[in-house]
């Protein structure tokens, strides 16, 4: 359900070039010679990572994307028709193909986190940040989106902001977060009621024995 | 309940690091080479015993997989193993835990199958929102690589062996083995058809096989204890074994457990997720496997057991074990609606009952849940299912139907109801 990549907007620069070229060759060296068409998704990857350390720089600041000069590079280097990279680059739904904002909050909705509350995480995600789905605010800091199955259902509901998983959500706490990452301060990832991990809260039903051999040391 | 001692993955929780010299001390990387010595026939042989079939929802067996791989390569093809992480199945969060807690026991079942199928390269296919798990995957490649345990001749075994990370993006449809190959050669994540299956015809055209996290990540601790100990684990001898269980939805204590397969549904929440939330009696249905799988009303859940063939004879499905626990305040319609959604939103687009019928069954759904249909168009539904079904190139388009057949199933006079109220109200 992506837009139609603009590819004359006025926001596509006109060029491209990768910062790092041992990145570049990194990526390459993992596929077998002549299969270099299968480095495409990593640079895609890359050319967004690159593009998400200039935003936050900039003023104002923009999250990771994809420009349409960034694809034609990878073509380039991969040695392919451009279209083939246009493909991939709009086919796949992490790749952002316009400018998004520096914290792409992506809120999982599908049916376990729905069951969970996610409508209400949904709503004061719009409510604090006074934007709708798809939508950044006007300091280009925060983009809204909904997403489908994250993988993390026993810790649902949950967010990802960029890299991170946000889980265990309460609305709450939800603002709160957002508060946090406004003012520049770190936030814990993961389970935000402090179980660990995957287990359940309370100290879990299983490795018991294990876990105590293990502190002894036996 | 599993005793301790027969737990595969002691370190699920991340109770300890995932780096190398934990691991070790929790027996990984245990004497590796001995386990290659064996030979690929006598690998093969003991996966067989064990009874093993594949944790990726569709069970098939794993010794018997490995086995279709050709014995020497005729034509100068090398052949690849590739593991599939992208764990996008809705209530299902199991491989997540074991690559980002217990990577080494991935890498070394990585070693031992690649050898057993005479392949010399790995590539871990893993899906691209688990950025910091995947961090961590290559973190625990390099531990191993600079230990020696991978590479030319890894673990001193005389095998060269290496393992490749590629990080996918967001195309639930990869997990889909034959789209995650397009998807690592760079195309767009579209199934192939089959024949040729991957084991003649895979990765860039060469012998492949693809297996799940957790099926690979189980192979070196049976081959440690051996394929009669996991076989005697488990309800009979065609579903064996220890599992990995994801509890999510309205239980007291979610969580991910490993459980002996067969287990009956009702102990599994009641002894590790603290029970349904308001008891079980106020349980309204379950959806046993992941999202692709029908769900089950509270008469089934009483005492159904979470194996293949069991949840099969059930009309569902054991699928990735992803357990999806709604209590009586569920609208029932909405949460399959939901999923009708999302069966919509990641379809590739390639075959056209998918294509299209995945919208119309979203666009029914939609009427379904406020109500706004006729009785009659039930059955438009239901047929439209079934004409979605087995139509198309691989079974995302099923998974679209069979949420909704198992709805129509165990809940029509609720829908029914629905349809009553709205038009009363309408009146």
């Amino acid at each position: 359900m992506k837009k139609h990549l603009d590819l004359h907007a006025a926001y596509q620069p006109q060029s491209f070039s990768f910062r790092s070229a041992e990145a570049v060759k990194d990526i390459l060296d993992r596929y077998p010679e002549g299969r270099e068409r299968s480095a495409i998704m990593p640079l895609l990857d890359l050319a967004q990572r690159q593009m998400a350390e200039e935003g936050a720089k900039a003023t104002p600041p923009y999250g990771g994307w994809i420009p349409r000069a960034a694809m034609d590079e990878i073509a380039r280097i991969v040695n392919i028709a451009p279209i083939k990279v246009y493909e991939v680059a709009t086919f796949y739904s992490m790749y952002n193909i316009e400018p998004v904002g520096q914290y792409l909050v992506q809120m999982c909705t599908t049916t376990p986190c729905m069951l969970c509350g996610s409508d209400n995480i949904v709503k004061a995600c719009q409510d604090r940040l006074g934007i709708g789905l798809g939508e950044t605010t006007a300091d280009g800091r925060f983009s809204l989106m909904e997403v489908e199955c994250l993988g993390a259902c026993v810790n649902a509901p949950m967010v990802q902001i960029n890299d991170d998983f946000f889980e265990d959500l309460t609305p709450a706490r939800m603002v709160e977060i957002i508060d946090l990452i406004e003012h520049d301060k770190t936030v814990p990832v993961g389970s935000q009621t402090g179980r660990l991990n995957s287990q359940a809260a309370g100290g879990g039903t299983t490795l018991k024995e294990t876990d105590k051999a293990r502190k002894s040391g036996t | 309940m599993l005793a301790d001692r027969d737990r595969i993955f002691t370190n699920i929780y991340g109770q300890e690091s995932y780096s190398l010299a934990d691991a070790k001390k929790r027996g990984d990387w245990d004497n590796t080479k001995d386990i290659i010595a064996r030979g690929r026939d006598g690998i093969i042989e003991e996966m067989k015993k064990s009874g093993l079939r594949g944790r990726g929802g569709a069970g098939f067996p794993t010794g018997m997989k490995w086995s279709f791989m050709p014995k020497e390569s005729p034509d100068g093809r090398p052949s690849y193993l590739v593991i599939n992480a992208d764990e996008s199945e809705p209530g299902t969060c199991k491989d997540r835990d074991i690559i980002r807690h217990e990577p080494h026991k991935l890498i070394e079942g990585a070693l031992i199958a690649g050898f057993a199928m005479g392949a010399h390269k790995c590539y871990i296919y893993i899906r691209g929102e688990f950025y910091n798990e995947a961090m961590t995957l290559v973190k625990a490649i390099e531990e191993a690589r600079a230990a020696g345990l991978l590479g030319k001749n890894a673990c001193g075994s005389g095998w060269d062996y290496d393992i490749e990370v590629h990080r996918g993006a967001g195309a639930y449809i990869c997990g889909e083995e034959t789209a995650l190959l397009n998807s690592l050669e760079g195309k767009k994540g579209e199934p192939r058809n089959k024949p040729p299956f991957p084991a003649a015809a895979g990765l860039y055209s060469c012998p492949t096989t693809i297996n799940n996290v957790e099926t690979i990540a189980v192979v070196p601790t049976i081959m440690r204890r051996g394929g009669p100990w996991f076989a005697g684990l488990g309800r009979n001898d065609k579903n064996t074994g220890t599992k990995l269980f994801c509890i999510s939805g309205h239980v007291n204590k979610p969580c991910n457990v490993e459980e002996e397969m067969g287990i009956p549904l009702k102990e599994l929440i009641e002894k590790h997720a603290g029970g349904v939330r308001g008891g079980w009696d106020n349980l309204k249905a379950i959806i046993p496997g992941g999202s692709s799988t029908p769900l089950l009303p509270r008469s089934i859940c009483d005492t159904v057991l979470m194996d293949f063939d069991a949840l099969r004879e059930a009309q569902s499905g054991l699928g990735t074990a992803a357990v999806i626990v709604m209590d009586e305040s569920t609208d029932v319609i909405r949460a399959i609606a939901r999923l009708s959604f999302f069966y919509m939103h990641e379809s590739c687009g390639q075959c056209t009952p998918c294509r299209e019928g995945t919208g119309w069954l979203w666009r029914i759904m939609q009427r379904m849940v406020r109500g706004n249909a006729t009785v009659e168009e039930i059955d438009t539904l239901l047929e439209l299912t079934k004409e979605i079904e087995g139509h198309t190139i691989c079974a995302h388009g099923d998974a679209s139907a069979w949420p909704i057949q198992g709805l129509i199933r165990h809940f029509r006079p609720e829908m029914e109801q629905r349809i009553m109220e709205y038009r009363k109200m309408a009146a």
